[in-house]
């Protein structure tokens, strides 16, 4: 929903952690949401390719980790990742309830390059193209 | 070179809401975030509170426009404070942070924040509250808790509006509870009608205890 403005702090943090540790870009990273904070992966993708530009982030793959809200149900007690379209139980059907809704939105983990020859041989178009203007 | 980074991408937000959090908590004041689609009922709940809650009260208004709520408050003698946001779809830390800096919120007050209505947003941002507080209304049909999960989740109490109009708009109040019990098992419901003020009295006690918990 709020992409834009999650690329955007994305962005910057890692902006600032490859100036400190001297690394010429940061070709991939990863991001883990959880399902219920409603963040679209490709939505999540366009803006940081749009912000990333002429920075050390640009070009940079996005992996979005999804971690689904865990449930137990009320009948038969098994514990489950809600499926998609249902809140009840997979095995017998009954009513469940959610243990944990997985309301994580942070930064796993990212690559960082080093050195003037990685630098140049980044793939500039690997920033997904803007489809529409913002 | 794979670098592990485990920070909250909302890091500066969740830091600036902490620190506004301890300054109004070493004053005393209690701070709740109000949450709901527009129209919900926020103000309304809000007004009821302002003529039950003990000692002084503040009130931050968010909307994208205007500031109707703020005026209304205002005429009822309410100390309220209206934030514009000319777009964003839920308060941050930082318009708090602001608009504190303009208010004299007294030592020991209540501060309500009404938050933009919406049903997404507002439940990802901290803003310093102590708690979340969620309004639904029957109008806007028992499906709710199970199509907003977070906002549900993430609230310590629900206010259940318009039930005066639930059988002629067909609000099935047991689905509602269902959903509740599903995504946020346990939550209190506190029904509302926010014209009369019926139900108004059980919100502001439990507030009271919330506060009282706090302060332990």
């Amino acid at each position: 929903m709020h992409e834009a403005g999650a690329a955007q702090a994305i962005v910057e943090m890692l902006s600032d952690l490859a100036r400190e540790k001297g690394a010429s870009r940061v070709s991939s990273v990863r991001v883990v949401a959880g399902e219920t904070a409603a963040y679209m992966e490709e939505s999540l993708a366009f803006y940081l390719g749009f912000f990333a530009k002429g920075g050390p982030v640009e070009g940079a793959r996005l992996e979005l980790e999804v971690i689904k809200p865990r449930m137990k149900c009320r009948t038969c007690g098994l514990e489950f990742e809600r499926q998609r379209f249902s809140f009840s139980c997979p095995a017998c059907g009954g009513d469940a309830a959610v243990t944990d809704l997985g309301t994580e939105f942070y930064i796993d983990s990212a690559e960082f390059e080093f050195g003037p020859e990685v630098a140049a041989a980044a793939p500039a178009a690997a920033s997904p193209a803007p489809r529409s203007r913002i | 070179m794979h670098i592990e980074i485990k920070r909250a991408i909302y890091e500066k937000n969740d830091q600036l809401a902490a620190e506004i959090n301890a300054r109004l908590r070493a004053r005393g004041v209690f701070t709740v975030n109000i949450l709901g689609s527009p129209g919900a009922g926020k103000t309304s709940l809000v007004r009821q509170l302002a003529e039950r809650l003990p000692g002084p009260l503040a009130v931050i208004e968010g909307d994208v426009s205007s500031d109707i709520d703020t005026q209304a408050l205002r005429a009822l003698g309410v100390d309220a404070w209206q934030i514009e946001t000319g777009g964003d779809c839920h308060l941050n830390a930082p318009m708090i942070e602001a608009i504190l800096g303009q208010m004299h919120v007294r030592d020991g007050s209540w501060l309500l924040i009404e938050n933009i209505g919406n049903l997404i947003c507002p439940a990802e941002f901290v803003v310093g509250e102590d708690l979340k507080l969620v309004v639904s209304s029957a109008a806007e049909g028992h499906d709710k808790p199970m199509k907003y999960p977070a906002i549900f989740g993430r609230s310590a109490a629900c206010v259940l509006t318009k039930l005066d109009i639930a059988e002629a708009i067909g609000f099935d109040e047991a689905a509602f509870r269902k959903g509740i019990e599903t995504v946020a098992p346990g939550l209190p419901i506190f029904p509302l009608n926010g014209r009369s003020g019926a139900g108004a009295d059980s919100i502001a006690s439990w507030l009271e205890s919330a506060r009282s918990a706090v302060r332990k």
